[in-house]
């Protein structure tokens, strides 16, 4: 099983990111923003936290146009597997490989502290390994967290399961207090709050761990 | 020439920094503020010299980086 992560100028949870595919059994390749093509053999792109670009513009917004994004549009389109946290979530957004995009919190504070999760579907790679309806405990890192979407979009994404992870309790003003979401084929999950950050007892909670072991578990390749 | 882009939130997005600054005129004592919307401004110097052509191009611009459709307006302004 082989991870490719992406790293951007700005990006600072590329390396924990690496480390929590490592310990779910995944051979991982770090890949810089300039390359066109990811390597042989990948099954899943990790695309990682941070300030990639610092901001500018928009969150993640010139990150999702750089080379490599070409590259991770082209794997996603061909079944691949992809996993966008905070930043990463924000870059998939700005894409379009997820829909939907996020404002900055309604209390316009960056908000930094673990928060509890509801796990909204358990049908899907990421999340197989939790009970619907299970609560865990993420970081959260971000000041743009706030989850804006067409109400038929997110009626979509209700009605068929897609809303991976909500905050139990109101958090940054996200619709439907939405934390994660998957795609159609549920095989592109982008979330806010960081399971990489939770991945290992002394990291403070190993609840995240479950996403890593559950991609590993189902074997996932593109 | 010279182009200046106005982006502003779709009506209907909240926009939660319109209404803190709202908030503050308002604790200043300036009365009767109903609303205020966010945006941003970014000024484009353009080699183009024919005004349909800047326009067009900077519209292109405009859907491919400059504003997210998903929650943003945009208007363009050739000088």
């Amino acid at each position: 099983m082989r991870a490719a992560v992406l790293v951007f100028p700005g990006s600072n949870c590329d390396r924990d990111l690496a480390v929590a595919f490592r310990q779910a059994g995944f051979e991982v390749d770090m890949v810089w923003h300039k390359d066109t093509a990811l390597p042989q053999g990948v099954d899943i792109v990790g695309v990682p936290g941070g300030f990639s670009f610092g901001d500018y513009l928009r969150c993640g917004a010139i990150a999702a146009r750089s080379p490599i994004v070409g590259a991770l549009k082209a794997h996603v389109e061909n079944g691949g597997y992809a996993l966008g946290i905070c930043n990463g979530f924000q870059v998939l957004l700005e894409t379009g490989l997820l829909p939907g995009a996020l404002m900055r919190n309604a209390g316009l504070k960056f908000i930094c502290k673990p928060v509890e999760l509801e796990v909204g579907t358990s049908s899907s790679d990421f999340t197989s390994g939790y009970a619907v309806g299970q609560t865990v405990t993420f970081p959260v890192a971000h000041h743009d967290g706030n989850y804006v979407a067409k109400p038929d979009t997110v009626a979509a994404l209700e009605a068929e399961g897609r809303i991976a992870f909500r905050y139990a309790e109101e958090l940054n003003g996200s619709v439907g207090r939405i934390a994660g979401i998957l795609s159609e084929n549920r095989r592109v999950l982008g979330l806010m709050p960081h399971p990489e950050r939770a991945a290992d007892p002394a990291l403070g909670g190993s609840d995240g761990k479950t996403v890593f072991a559950a991609l590993a578990e189902a074997r996932v390749s593109a | 020439m010279k182009a200046r882009v106005h982006i502003m939130l779709k009506d209907g997005v909240l926009d939660p920094q319109g209404e803190a600054v709202r908030h503050a005129l308002g604790s200043l004592g300036f009365e009767g503020v109903e609303g205020v919307r966010q945006g941003k401004v970014i000024e484009l110097d353009l080699q183009a010299t024919d005004k349909d052509t800047a326009e067009a191009e900077v519209a292109r611009m405009c859907e491919a980086l400059l504003a997210n459709t998903v929650i943003e307006r945009y208007e363009v302004e050739i000088e």
